[in-house]
């Protein structure tokens, strides 16, 4: 059971993470703050509370492996990466910039730390898949922990993934739907219906949970059960809210692939403050 | 008559010896491993083979994944389907993490025959030699795909190996030839032109050069089956000896083997070269003798271009 301490540790680094989120996609003046902030709490809890993972040696062999499928949140990963202390959080501000390691979406090659490169929709799945098959084989107790979208869903070969995921019985596998039903052209609803997500995933036969995406609580809950799975894969369809965190950029569409103003990170700076000034506060 | 050899089926064999040596070999294929003979493998070493069902992206998905955690992968399928339906997941999940998955694909060209067009690739040499990262090898018998296949093995990085489904004559013999990686061979030499062929073509070419030298034309000819890092220093002597080449290949010539000789040709030693090559059409049904006798493939074929090109010489 997470202790108040532990959790106030993984809300105040959900904070700062959605700081550099903002910053370093305005400095960049590109990148994917909506979706980066819709998962931040989800990657903080990963990063923070619950995998074993070793800044210092990121090839540890007895590492858990995280894959980021929906590759344009890299900036919600990089700023965890950073606080976790990976590289500096001042090498956040070279995102997109030739020569970066911080490339648009994670290449693996550029960064330590980066397990998988990714970027095209639909391909992480397979790849973790993949992995946990290799872990299997090795017989050895890392698990792997990834994160797609939902709009990720509507390509094909996710659900080749799914359905080979629960084949081979990959219990050593979590991910989350990153549900936060928008895509670039409109709502996911409007653009290719993904619903019901649980009675698709429980059809191919994983193990389903449903949670809020930013109650830290439930996202802890929801991998202490994942962790106790035996025979199936482990999908927990966390509904979010795209941009969430700062109050204009929240369920906005055009922050999927847009920064924020100079004058906007004024604003979202002062609801970050709150935020973590609250955070000092008892829960 | 030759001695005939299915390069599937060394590539079965070879199989099976790497996972005798070596615990990190692991097999995947989408349902065709009888085909392919990967079964073979999967008979002897079941924990190590995964066969992905009808599903050529996931396949080489998961290929990737297991070389992420150090596994050596071979990841199988008709050569149509696993370079043409997996091409992006071939870039972006294998190539661009350059990780240690070999695409050992048989079934390729127009000798697939019966099964006709849909079947039959001719493309995935052009298609596999333009990702960065990747080699791209064509045995030009079974002793050579068998030696490739431990070659790939025993060399980190993405390979693609474009293998047959029939059975073809040999050309090497196991005990005194040795593959090697970027390298062509001389197999034969002469001073008026350059046939250089890959795969199938490699047997053929040798036929005519033979038929040739009955009429006073001696040619070299080159076996060039590490298309993908490509031996330039070979390409480019024999063009300087013989100021003229054909090129030959079971493929289209829209950027395979005969683009691949031009693009070291024309920076290089600008000779005339004539492609000999399926002339961007489809394939259809057929035998594979009659498919390769109505696309000119074979000992006439290579020699009214060899006759074609001394005119531009």
């Amino acid at each position: 059971m997470i202790t108040k301490t532990e959790l106030h540790e993984v809300m105040h680094k959900a904070c700062l993470i959605r700081r550099h989120i903002l910053e370093m996609t305005l400095a960049a003046k590109s990148g994917h703050p909506g979706g980066s902030l819709s998962m931040t709490d989800i990657i903080s809890t990963l990063y923070f509370y619950w995998m074993d993972i070793d800044s210092t040696n990121p090839t540890w062999a007895e590492r858990d492996y995280f894959v980021l499928a929906k590759g344009h949140a890299s900036p919600a990963l990089y700023a965890a990466m950073a606080e976790k202390g990976f590289f500096p959080t001042k090498y956040l501000r070279s995102l997109r910039q030739i020569g970066t390691g911080l490339q648009g979406h994670p290449d693996k090659r550029r960064l330590p730390g980066i397990e998988m490169s990714t970027g095209s929709l639909g391909q992480g799945l397979s790849v973790m898949v993949g992995m946990c098959l290799g872990l299997n084989l090795e017989k050895k107790k890392n698990r792997v922990y990834g994160v797609l979208g939902d709009g990720e869903c509507q390509e094909g070969q996710v659900w080749e993934a799914v359905m080979s995921a629960a084949h081979y019985n990959c219990s050593n596998l979590t991910i989350f739907i990153d549900k936060n039903k928008l895509q670039i052209d409109g709502t996911t609803d409007e653009i290719m219906g993904i619903d019901p997500l649980d009675k698709k995933f429980e059809s191919y036969g994983w193990n389903v949970q449903t949670i809020d995406g930013h109650n830290i609580l439930e996202i802890v809950t929801a991998l202490e059960q994942a962790d106790k799975e035996t025979s199936k894969p482990s999908v927990i369809i966390a509904n979010t809210v795209k941009g969430k965190g700062i109050s204009f950029m929240e369920h906005q569409l055009c922050f999927h692939g847009s920064p924020c103003t100079e004058e906007e990170l004024v604003i979202a700076e002062d609801e970050i403050k709150l935020a973590l000034g609250e955070l000092t506060c008892p829960i | 008559m030759p001695d005939l050899a299915g390069t599937r089926d060394y590539y079965g064999k070879t199989l099976v010896d790497l996972g005798a040596e070596n615990p990190d070999i692991v097999v995947l294929d989408a349902d065709l491993s009888g085909s392919t003979r990967t079964s073979k493998f999967a008979a002897a070493y079941p924990d190590r083979f995964f066969n992905a069902g009808i599903a050529e992206q996931n396949c080489i998905g998961m290929a990737a994944g297991l070389a992420n955690v150090g596994k050596v992968v071979f990841a199988s399928s008709f050569a149509m389907f696993i370079t043409g339906r997996a091409w992006e997941q071939i870039r972006n999940s294998v190539a661009y993490a350059a990780l240690n998955v070999k695409i050992a694909a048989t079934h390729a060209g127009i000798t697939v025959g019966e099964d006709g067009a849909s079947h039959q690739a001719l493309e995935d040499i052009t298609i596999m030699r333009a990702i960065p990262e990747m080699s791209v090898l064509v045995p030009a018998d079974a002793i050579e795909a068998g030696q490739m296949i431990r070659l790939a093995a025993e060399t980190p990085g993405p390979f693609y190996i474009r293998m047959s489904r029939g059975n073809t004559p040999l050309v090497f013999n196991d005990s005194d030839y040795k593959f090697e990686y970027g390298k062509s061979q001389v197999l034969m030499d002469g001073s008026d032109v350059s046939i250089i062929a890959s795969g199938i073509m490699v047997y053929i070419a040798l036929e005519a050069a033979k038929e040739l030298k009955n009429e006073n034309i001696n040619a070299t000819v080159v076996n060039l089956s590490s298309i993908k890092p490509i031996d330039s220093k070979t390409i480019i002597d024999v063009a300087k000896k013989t100021g003229a080449i054909v090129t030959a290949e079971e493929h289209t010539v829209y950027g395979g083997v005969g683009s691949a000789v031009a693009e070291v040709i024309c920076q290089n030693c600008p000779v005339p070269i004539e492609m000999l090559g399926i002339q961007g059409v489809f394939g259809e049904s057929g035998k594979p003798d009659e498919l390769l006798e109505k696309h000119h493939l074979n000992v006439n074929g290579i020699k009214d271009k060899v006759k074609k090109v001394l005119k531009r010489k």
